[in-house]
């Protein structure tokens, strides 16, 4: 058929394809390994798809991936040079190693230090860097979420602004008897879901010099109620002493009806709306409140770039894309989340949700106003998540019976200082 | 029309094939011959366990290398050459205790809960299993009316993962699981099953049981057929009581089969993790916490992962299994010449 065709033609097409596939060679490929909160991941496929239309040299593929497998098999894959490009992760001390300065390839790093600096931090490897590795695709805080028809069944008010985390225990246990429900309250199993409280309560975590001790007067007192609650049948003790091991949320007991009161955050938006939907009404209570402050945890997940990508201006270009208030904004939309961006924080935006949700989500954005500067430090912390690990484990041991309250303390702070040490070994 | 043969074309092809095969199944001659030539005294025999020995070396023994290099070395990073040494620093930190029986005296708090509930566990897992597929056995090897189903029974649940068993238990068991229905229905409460410690600890060695049972009966059962039956009329034409023919004749003559039973046991015993790990995370607190998790989690769960630690503690856990080992092959060996 070739030889029909006319010499120049032949020419011609020959060098198209030889053309085509030289500029197939050179798309730069960027891969995302993924988890979804909600649908975190098909929406930003679906993001991906329409700047890949616009940016045909680049082609992403984002793998979806458990939360879990993030959490161990992604440091693990990136230390052996053979990670992905671009991960969702919300423990960054842990990549914080492999992760790729993007400061360098950005249009605007100024414009992404004005619109995400506070959360910028949190990538950070210490307060002496400046680096700019990711784009947080969301901003989260903790609140009570509440079952609303098992409290009017009980003629128990939800407990208003400026309540106790006392206050709210002693409603959820009253409900509890009243409606027959098997439990008042339940946390997920997150030494993060447990900080707010304690900052509440007056825990400092971190103090001038040094490594911090975590545990304080504050932290104590919280650490007590919280046992006690466990033990009494306030709290749902299957959610942190029945499961070994690490997090564990308990979404399922709530969404069953099977407690009052459930302490998680803005990340569980999309799943209430999904999941429950008008199956019974659900709100979303003010933070409690301790003698210290009404605060919760902030927290969320952020798109982390690292140093081992062929790619560095094209995974820049990306999250550049994905950060910029536009796109960004009808990211947050998709995906029913707070957004990280400051200027979009001061907006409303068009959520899109049901009732349910739109109240919720003014509750979200209103807790996320009473947020401590210290629970923010926290979070950013290199040494959060050896904190958080310690209180769960030691705090169930004790819940448990294993050991008393006073040895779980001496467990967390040595448990703290044991990882500061393995880290700091170089 | 020209009609072939069929049976000549076979043939023919049949011919062609067998030349092609001759021909390649010849390749290897020349070679060999000349490696008979070069490596003389017996030493061919390397050529042939060669690409074995290389595929143990790299994948069992290297790995053993690698663990030894580790838990000399301290640090989170990942590569070797990224890891600062520190001598005996994790095996003396694992070791440190005040007093071994209180593990809240130790360093490695964990660590040391994780070998006592280990021990636990494999004394009890271990002798229950015994007595229980012995019995299952016995009862088996009778002429009993279904037996065949019987025995694929109690041989199934080997078939079933781990993680399927542990997910079957567990959904019997939590607070909304079957049992608990059945108990509600009954007019009883319902029980926590999994939330306190000692009830967990015994739930983990049952299920344990009830999975791995079958393998063992089935080793036995072979042992007791392999009994010679004229042994057992002798004993009934002398009107031996069935307990002394049990006592006298059977277990005598099982003990080869028991001993593998105790070693293969033993040894999975101690390795306990993927059943555990599911049905109970290792809890409540740490009370189902065994040895195999408590390395897992230190290097590769927890968010500060410390790989000469876990690698330490891994080769404690070798070290042990290797003694428990010779002692049972020792066992073996001492069973063997009795008889011999």
């Amino acid at each position: 058929m070739l030889a029909q065709m006319p010499l120049r033609t032949s020419v011609s097409a020959l060098a198209l394809l030889v053309l085509g596939g030289i500029a197939f060679a050179q798309a730069a490929d960027i891969r995302i390994a993924c988890y979804s909160d909600g649908n975190e991941c098909p929406a930003t496929k679906t993001l991906a798809e329409r700047f890949m239309k616009d940016n045909p040299d680049i082609h992403i593929q984002i793998d979806e991936m458990p939360y879990k497998s993030i959490l161990e098999s992604v440091p693990v894959q990136l230390a052996a040079g053979n990670g992905p490009d671009i991960a969702r992760v919300s423990d960054f001390s842990q990549v914080v190693p492999y992760q790729l300065d993007l400061t360098p390839y950005l249009k605007d790093a100024a414009y992404w230090e004005k619109a995400y600096g506070p959360v910028l931090d949190w990538m950070r490897a210490g307060p002496e860097d400046k680096g700019i590795y990711g784009l947080m695709t969301q901003l989260t805080v903790s609140a009570p979420i509440v079952n609303k028809t098992l409290f009017d069944q009980a003629g128990v008010p939800v407990p208003a602004k400026g309540a106790t985390w006392d206050d709210w225990a002693a409603a959820a246990l009253k409900v509890a008897k009243a409606t027959k429900t098997p439990f008042g309250m339940a946390w997920d199993r997150s030494g993060a879901r447990f900080a707010g409280p304690a900052i509440s309560e007056g825990a400092k975590y971190f103090y001038a010099a040094g490594h911090p001790p975590v545990v304080d007067d504050g932290y104590k007192t919280m650490a007590a109620k919280w046992v006690k609650w466990n033990q009494d049948g306030t709290v749902d003790k299957d959610v942190w002493v029945a499961t070994g091991g690490g997090y564990r949320d308990a979404f399922e007991e709530f969404a069953n009806g099977k407690i009052a009161v459930y302490l998680s955050g803005s990340w569980q938006l999309a799943r209430l709306q999904k999941q429950i939907g008008d199956g019974f009404e659900w709100v979303v209570g003010s933070a409690p409140c301790g003698p210290a402050a009404c605060t919760g945890m902030p927290g969320g997940a952020g798109f982390v770039a690292f140093k081992g990508t062929k790619s560095p201006k094209e995974v820049a270009k990306f999250l550049d894309y994905l950060a910029q208030p536009a796109v960004y904004g009808e990211w947050m939309v998709m995906t029913s989340n707070l957004p990280a961006n400051v200027e979009l924080q001061k907006q409303k935006l068009d959520y899109k949700l049901s009732p349910a949700g739109s109240a919720a989500m003014s509750m979200f954005q209103e807790n996320a106003t009473t947020l401590t500067p210290l629970a923010y430090k926290l979070q950013g912390s290199q040494l959060s998540r050896p904190m958080f690990n310690a209180t769960v484990d030691r705090i169930s041991q004790a819940i448990a019976g294993q050991i008393t309250l006073d040895q779980a303390y001496d467990r967390i702070t040595a448990d703290v200082a044991d990882a500061a040490a393995a880290k700091a070994k170089k | 029309m020209t009609v072939s043969n069929p049976n000549i074309a076979t043939s023919g092809a049949a011919r062609v094939f067998g030349r092609l095969y001759g021909a390649v199944m010849n390749l290897p001659e020349r070679p060999m011959r000349w490696a008979q030539a070069a490596l003389p005294d017996g030493r061919l025999g390397w050529l042939f366990v060669g690409p074995n020995l290389l595929i143990f070396g790299i994948f069992t023994f290297l790995p053993i290398v690698i663990d030894f290099y580790y838990s000399g070395t301290g640090g989170t990073n990942l590569l070797p050459t990224d890891r600062p040494w520190v001598g005996p620093e994790n095996f003396a930190s694992l070791l440190d205790c005040k007093n071994y029986l209180d593990p809240n005296s130790c360093v490695r708090d964990q660590f040391w809960y994780a070998i006592w509930n280990t021990a636990e566990f494999v004394v009890l897992q271990v002798s229950l299993m015994l007595v229980f597929s012995l019995i299952t056995a016995l009862v088996l090897n009778r002429k009993i009316i279904g037996r065949g189903f019987f025995r694929a029974a109690f041989f199934y649940p080997v078939l079933l993962s781990p993680v399927v068993v542990a997910l079957i238990w567990k959904w019997v068991l939590q607070r909304d699981g079957v049992l608990n229905a059945a108990f509600i229905a009954g007019g009883l409460d319902p029980v926590d099953w999994l939330l306190n410690a000692r009830s967990a600890f015994g739930w983990t060695v049952f299920v344990s049981i009830w999975a791995h049972m079958g393998f063992y009966t089935l080793i036995l059962l072979a042992g007791l057929q392999a009994i010679p039956a004229d042994i057992y009329e002798a004993a009934a034409m002398d009107a031996a009581p069935p307990f002394r023919v049990f006592r006298r004749i059977t277990l005598p003559l099982l003990m080869p089969s028991v001993l593998v039973v105790l070693v293969l046991g033993l040894i999975r015993a101690v390795q306990i993790f993927d059943e555990v790990y599911v049905l109970t995370g290792g809890g409540p607190g740490s009370a189902t916490t065994y040895l195999v998790e408590f390395i897992y989690n230190t290097g590769f769960s927890s968010q500060v992962r410390q790989y000469g630690l876990a690698a330490a503690a891994s080769l404690l856990l070798a070290g042990v299994l290797l003694v428990l080992t010779l002692i049972q092959l020792r066992g073996m060996r001492g069973k063997g010449d009795t008889r011999g």
